[in-house]
């Protein structure tokens, strides 16, 4: 083992052997964010028992026997669901050689499977969670090709288990991404992404690709002659087509996310979520009607480029009010400022002409709304009963910018919340060098 | 305070530099045509030509004000009136009877924001090749270009910088891809037809270096140097030795033709450019100061400086500024050491902290990203006050800038750059009620007319929304 090697398995051992026991928790005189778009309640009570969460709200009865944690003049809330990032699937983003966010020089894309990629020990996810961040969907976010692969849904404690749901979706990529990489045009995004489908639809009559796990078995049926798609990607796309595994599409324009709502005409059973969605708010009412939910990059107010010239802070805003299911998502950079996003969409119901989210409903556009979204709302993303205990303490109005994470349980273990930054600011509170070196305060 | 310092530091150099007189006169017989003429070209070719626009007397009334120099008066009062600040005061201060009078009770006011970093126009939104105009990455030192010959006027990220942000003035400074990477401008933020027609009166010109990752990452990749860290400081110390001569060459007469890199640099070794330097690493800052102490010249304001806060005792020595995000991380090997801490610790340190973006979003919310530097700082031990956190985002950056004694604090005579806040503009809940920009009042979030559109969102999807 070189020294490098050692390290990491000795601080995988640490992280292992830290107590993993849900013991019961009661945290007390907080304030207390439900997380389902209710307000927020002032001396509230947060009863866990058995990693679930019993109960929470005011006039709550403390258990006997259980771990009284008193909250005074802070904020209880569940933990944040990050929909769509990458965090887990590099070391340091501009590092190749630690970054496997795409694999566009292999041969396959839908086919890929995140979830082995995901290094729960990262310091990425030590840091995401230090800033209250318990679960997330990990998706091919910087794909190289028009298909980037199944995402997987994690949590974030330390334990080294991530994974939560594996090849939870499928993610694709229209507009100007998807044209780049399917020949250069929007119309080859059409084709591909048809002749995709279709394939898939065709093994799935021929009878392949049907198991739980959708990576092909040897006895794979013959297939056409003319076949595109390498044999693991066809078949990866059957759940897709069949309707067992979401179709996470990314889409900007708003003809771009028509387009994609077209596409359940041809292929019925298609479950979509709409990723990103800049111009979402010039078709709210049609996303609306149609029942795809979407995860929107917040605060797009640029017209980065030619398919978001419609860009607007409003654009959750308007999407929500017009009745759209709407919770935050695919913002490239890290899932700790998730609760900064969600405070400007509050900050914008205070000026003329915006529209924003009330306090409740920005919350949970980073925690139930998400969740729901991945299909976990009834595991995890707020604080009812019977949902997983992850609580985050906050020393302050948890969207404030000014406010920080003092505690984190993810299923009702208390986390650590020590991490590679937190001991540099320790070693450097005092900068100057002492009797030894810095390299000796540790 | 740093200018005076700076202003005293110019005068050593031109004394330094002036041999006695007798002596000057006789040198000056024999300067040739051509020496006279690499030594008195126009150091101002392209001349800003930006113009105030007209305001009327302004009284903003009741306020909680943060002055930008570290002051906060509360139910306080500020006088606008031709273009500068009037007086600031408290609840007793005499409103003169012409003034308009703004009732601000219950909002803040600061003065206008300033973006030290930013690249709006030479990367301007919309983010395609044909626009891309910031890195002249041909050569690692191309000291001969000027960031203000690749602004676009038309950018719609100056109208967000504003609505959002309530920047006032900004540094356009050319990309990272250099060891010397051209000169900076600094703009106001006020739509012009020309690029003239933005640039703040007055203000000195920036030199943009680059140490580390970038420079080593660009060049190396087309086999040429510098493609390592040593290789960054042997070309930046051997391009400075030639900028030694020239300036010798040339302050002895004996230039005989002129150089547009070398007037820059040399520039730079006279103390009137200052040195706007991109610099991760603890260890880097502290070899290029040393460097700096070399060649005689000081270094401004290390950009980006994520481990600053390892040398703070360095750089409070150097009297160099730190411009600093607050908690970006992780993106590249020499932001891994970031901490959320930085400028927390800076502070104590007695070091300048100075908070800015170097990106298009980010320059919408820098009084959000100075919140979350304080609230990080105080969970650490360390309290510092609204007021003092206010001056990262105005006086700290103009004194870096070289433009304090006309923006950056609320003060007498002072440019009218002023934001009025509809809340704390530390909390994420607030946002520019309206800023004026030398007493014009240039946005004003109830009024949709008062919200410029860049030629380029005319008649476009949301021309005129409120972004």
């Amino acid at each position: 083992m070189s020294p490098r090697q050692l390290l990491l398995s000795a601080a995988a051992l640490l992280a292992l052997s830290a107590p993993a026991m849900a013991e019961d928790v009661a945290i007390t005189n907080a304030t207390v964010v439900i997380g389902d778009g209710s307000a927020p309640i002032p001396n509230g009570t947060v009863v866990l028992r058995g990693g679930k969460v019993l109960a929470a709200g005011a006039g709550v009865a403390v258990p006997a026997g259980a771990r009284t944690i008193d909250a005074s003049g802070k904020w209880v809330t569940p933990g944040l669901v990050v929909a769509v990032t990458d965090i887990g699937l590099f070391d340091v983003e501009g590092v190749e050689e630690s970054n496997d966010e795409r694999a566009d020089k292999g041969p396959f894309n839908a086919a890929l499977d995140l979830s082995p990629a995901i290094n729960p020990l990262a310091q990425h996810i030590a840091v995401s969670r230090a800033g209250g961040v318990t679960r997330a969907a990990v998706a091919p976010l910087r794909t190289g090709a028009i298909f980037g692969g199944q995402g997987a849904i994690i949590d974030l404690a330390s334990d080294g288990q991530p994974i939560t749901q594996a090849r939870a979706f499928q993610f694709v990529q229209l507009g100007e991404d998807g044209a780049r990489s399917a020949g250069g045009s929007r119309a080859a995004v059409h084709a591909v992404l048809r002749n995709a489908f279709m394939e898939a639809r065709e093994l799935a009559r021929r009878g392949g690709g049907q198991g739980a796990d959708p990576r092909l078995q040897d006895a794979a049926p013959e297939r056409p002659g003319d076949a595109l798609l390498t044999r693991f990607d066809a078949a990866a796309l059957v759940p897709v087509v069949t309707g067992r595994q979401p179709l996470y599409v990314r889409a900007e324009r708003a003809a771009d996310i028509r387009m994609a709502l077209a596409l359940k005409a041809d292929f019925p059973a298609l479950k979509m979520v709409i990723v990103g969605a800049t111009e979402g708010w010039m078709i709210a009412k049609e996303l609306a009607a149609s029942g795809v939910p979407v995860l929107a990059t917040p605060l797009n107010d640029l017209p980065a480029n030619f398919e978001q010239l419609g860009a607007t802070q409003s654009n959750v805003g308007r999407m929500a009010a017009a009745g759209v299911k709407v919770g935050l998502g695919a913002f490239g950079d890290q899932p700790r400022y998730a609760p900064q996003y969600a405070g400007n969409l509050v900050s914008l119901t205070k000026v003329p002409g915006a529209t924003g989210l009330n306090w409740g409903q920005a919350f949970a556009s980073i925690s139930s709304v998400p969740a729901a979204i991945l299909g976990m709302g009834d595991k995890f993303g707020s604080l009812k009963p019977g949902l997983a205990g992850d609580v985050v303490i906050w020393d302050g109005d948890p969207l404030e910018n000014s406010s920080g994470v003092v505690r984190v349980m993810i299923d009702g273990v208390e986390q650590s919340l020590v991490n590679h930054l937190t001991k540099l600011r320790d070693r450097y509170k005092v900068p100057t060098e002492g009797a030894l070196p810095k390299a000796y305060e540790w | 305070m740093r200018a005076p310092k700076l202003l005293a530091g110019i005068a050593a150099l031109a004394l330094a530099a002036s041999p006695g007189l007798a002596e000057k006169k006789k040198k000056e017989e024999t300067v040739s045509p051509a020496a006279k003429a690499a030594r008195e070209f126009d150091k101002n070719p392209f001349p800003s030509t930006y113009k105030p626009y007209p305001g009327e007397p302004t009284a903003l009334v009741g306020a909680t004000v943060f002055d930008g120099a570290g002051g906060r008066i509360d139910n306080g009062t500020v006088l606008l009136a031709d273009g500068k600040v009037v007086a600031v005061g408290g609840a007793d201060l005499v409103i003169p009877a012409n003034f308009r009078r703004i009732d601000a009770a219950g909002k803040f006011v600061t003065p206008g924001i300033i973006d030290i970093h930013s690249h709006l126009g030479d990367y301007p939104s919309p983010q395609v090749q044909a626009l891309s105009d910031g890195n002249e990455a041909t050569a690692p030192t191309t000291p001969e270009v000027w960031a203000e010959h690749s602004v676009w006027p038309q950018d719609p990220g100056f109208s967000r910088a504003l609505a959002n942000g309530g920047i006032t003035s900004l540094q356009i400074l050319p990309g990272s891809a250099n060891l010397m990477g051209g000169r900076s401008v600094v703009l106001k933020n006020v739509y012009s037809r020309t690029i003239q027609g933005m640039k703040f009166p007055g203000a000195p010109y920036g030199l943009k270096m680059a140490c580390g990752e970038n420079p080593k990452r660009v060049y190396g990749s087309k086999g040429r140097m510098p493609s390592t860290r040593m290789g960054n400081i042997a070309v930046n110390r051997m391009t400075w030795m030639k900028a030694s001569e020239y300036r010798a060459k040339r302050n002895a007469g004996k230039l005989e033709t002129r150089d547009l890199g070398m007037e820059t640099l040399a520039g730079v070794l006279d103390g009137e450019i200052l040195i706007q330097n991109h610099c991760y690493r603890a260890d880097e800052m502290a070899l290029v100061l040393d460097m700096a102490k070399e060649f005689g010249y000081k270094v401004s304001a290390f950009h980006h400086a994520t481990e600053a806060y390892k040398i703070g005792d360095l750089l409070k020595a150097a009297g160099t500024c730190s411009a600093i995000w607050a908690d970006w991380w992780g993106f590249k090997m020499e932001s891994y050491d970031a901490i959320p801490e930085n400028a927390g610790i800076l502070q104590k340190a007695g070091a300048c902290v100075v908070i800015h973006s170097d990106d298009e979003n980010g320059i919408q919310r820098l009084n959000q990203e100075a919140a979350k530097a304080q609230g990080d700082a105080r969970r650490a031990g360390i309290d510092i006050s609204d007021a003092e956190v206010i001056r990262w985002l105005t006086l700290n950056p103009a004194t870096a800038m070289g433009i304090n004694q006309q923006t950056g604090s609320l003060e007498k005579g002072k440019m009218a750059d002023v934001v009025l806040w509809n809340g704390n503009p530390l909390s994420v809940y607030s946002r520019p009620d309206k800023v004026w920009i030398d007493g014009a009042l240039l946005f004003d979030a109830a009024d949709p007319k008062r919200r410029p559109v860049s030629d380029f969102e005319l008649g476009q999807v949301g021309e005129g929304d409120v972004k």
